[in-house]
């Protein structure tokens, strides 16, 4: 089994202002997905990024906020486990953020000691 | 009450204090919990033998504490290189052996319990050991009722917890509580084996309905106890409680009368223990302080949804929820069927069947149970086909003649439709 990391990443949406309801089901929408990954014991690990963060840039230049002069902004990352590419991409069907316009990049993990 | 009856209660709650304390003033090293359980084990032989001839003394616990005491001070003057060696390092030290007060007070013996808790459920020795020996000291089992509990014999069990004391002997164990930390660190296994002594009794293979039962009781109460102290009164405790308070209250409705499970679908719910729904509810709402969510927690919460006779769509979404967060605390094959089975409460069985296939637990004959729940109505012959796969793996014969019961049913059903031949 090799590890692989599922990048969510999504369009900057400044009008973006769901009610309650609908980031209560966005969390299920999500919690569902990465169940089912979990139920066939296949998560590593999993985090969501928060709004919170700045960027640091040469000459100690530090711009405001993790999505500064981009139109896409990472959301969240998982590590899972598969034996390949081909099984890991599978894995990322379904995920809720295809819904919402935005992507999954599925990529391989090296270990640095390896 | 005659002496008959008196013993062998006075031994359910006496000989855990006893024995724990004495534990406590020598130390599992230098074999303190076989010296322990040796003066315990006499002291009570001595109660049966002078009470039978000369009537039961006015206060029983008192006559135990001070024959227990005084045993143990003859055992330090006989055996004196130990006591001029030893005392010195024991609990209460410097002094001579004459001097030396067994303290059977209720906060020592309190405090000596909590620290037996701790020192046996220890995870360098085994889990099997950690329960025989909380079994044995802490809950005042004989061994034959362990060896029974274990499904085996008392050689194999004496042996286990010969070795289990070996080794908190040369690893010479002893809990102290400094500081907040160490209860932290060391509650958590603590409460596995609480938890693993309380699945015991209540998945037990055992027929014997009575020993299960009292199996899951010593584990609620060894949880209390903890509950009871405030050093160990954590919102964790109180999830475990509320989880097993839960579980408990089915206990009635889920073995028929010759040993058999009920199924929870077919279970009477008027026999549902509303007093321990309601203890549930109480230490869930006690577990929900701090920020601390275990899986204990989402263990109880799913309980919780289980104890509700409510049935709408809210509270298998309310099971699917918990299921999804626990599976990504822990996985376990059987956490990842039963939030299967929730998903297709949810979603409906053709999503919640595209999921199992992918689960990939061909070992598991409840893997193929679960598919056969899946396809019955859907696809019958299918259905029929996954718990007869289920039928060859299961293991008991309890959950062979469940799935019997199951085909037969399908199988009923599949005769009595019209079939159609070809040319209709």
């Amino acid at each position: 089994m090799k590890e692989f990391m599922m990048i969510f990443s999504s369009e900057i949406n400044e009008s973006f202002g769901p009610s309650p309801e609908q980031m209560q089901s966005n969390i299920q929408q999500w919690m569902d997905w990465f169940g089912g990954i979990a139920a066939q014991g296949k998560i590593v690990s999993a985090n969501r990024l928060s709004f919170e963060g700045k960027t640091l840039k040469p000459n100690h230049v530090i711009a405001d906020g993790p999505y500064a002069e981009v139109k896409e902004i990472i959301g969240g990352y998982v590590i899972v486990k598969a034996t390949n590419l081909d099984e890991a991409m599978k894995l990322a069907e379904g995920c809720p953020i295809l819904i919402h316009g935005g992507h999954v990049e599925v990529r391989s993990i090296i270990p640095m000691n390896g | 009450m005659s002496e008959k009856e008196l013993i062998p209660q006075l031994f359910k709650t006496e000989y855990r204090k006893i024995i724990s304390v004495l534990c406590n003033l020598f130390g599992p090293a230098l074999s303190g919990i076989e010296i322990a359980e040796d003066i315990t084990n006499d002291t009570f032989l001595q109660a049966s033998e002078t009470w039978g001839l000369k009537g039961i003394p006015e206060n029983p616990t008192a006559w135990l504490y001070t024959v227990a005491k005084n045993k143990t001070k003859d055992y330090l003057k006989r055996h004196k290189t130990f006591s001029e060696k030893i005392v010195a390092d024991l609990k209460l030290n410097q002094k001579q052996s004459e001097s030396i007060e067994v303290d059977l007070s209720p906060k020592n013996i309190n405090d000596s319990q909590l620290q037996m808790i701790f020192t046996i459920c220890n995870p360098i020795i085994p889990a099997e050991a950690q329960i025989g020996l909380a079994l044995r000291i802490l809950c005042g089992f004989g061994i034959d009722e362990i060896a029974e509990a274990f499904l085996t014999n008392k050689d194999t069990i004496n042996k286990r917890l010969f070795r289990a004391k070996e080794k908190l002997r040369t690893e010479n164990i002893n809990i102290v509580f400094s500081t907040e930390i160490d209860v932290k660190s060391r509650l958590d296994s603590v409460l596995a084996t609480l938890y693993l002594l309380f699945n015991e009794g209540y998945h037990s293979t055992t027929q014997k309905t009575h020993l299960r039962k009292e199996l899951c009781l010593e584990a609620m109460r060894l949880n209390y106890f903890l509950i009871e102290n405030k050093t160990t009164n954590k919102p964790i405790v109180n999830a475990l409680m509320a989880l097993m308070c839960f579980h408990a209250s089915r206990f009635e409705a889920r073995i028929n009368e010759i040993g058999e499970p009920i199924l929870y679908d077919q279970q009477d719910k008027n026999l549902w223990n509303e007093e321990l729904i309601t203890k549930g509810n109480y230490y869930l709402i006690q577990s929900a302080q701090g920020n601390e969510l275990s899986k204990y927690h989402l263990e109880a919460n799913i309980a919780y949804w289980h104890s509700s006779k409510i049935e709408n769509p809210q509270k298998w979404n309310n099971i699917l929820q918990a299921y999804n967060q626990l599976l990504l605390i822990e996985y376990s094959p059987i956490t990842a069927l039963n939030r299967t089975y929730a998903l297709a409460q949810v979603k409906g069985k053709q999503t919640a069947i595209r999921e199992a296939e992918k689960l990939n637990l061909t070992d598991n004959h409840f893997y193929y149970s679960l598919l056969g729940y899946l396809y019955t109505d859907l696809d019958d012959g299918k259905a029929i086909s996954y718990f007869e796969m289920a039928q060859q793996k299961a293991k008991t014969d309890n959950d062979k003649s469940l799935l019997n019961n199951k085909l037969s049913e399908l199988k009923k059903k599949r005769d009595s439709l019209p079939s159609f031949s070809a040319s209709e």
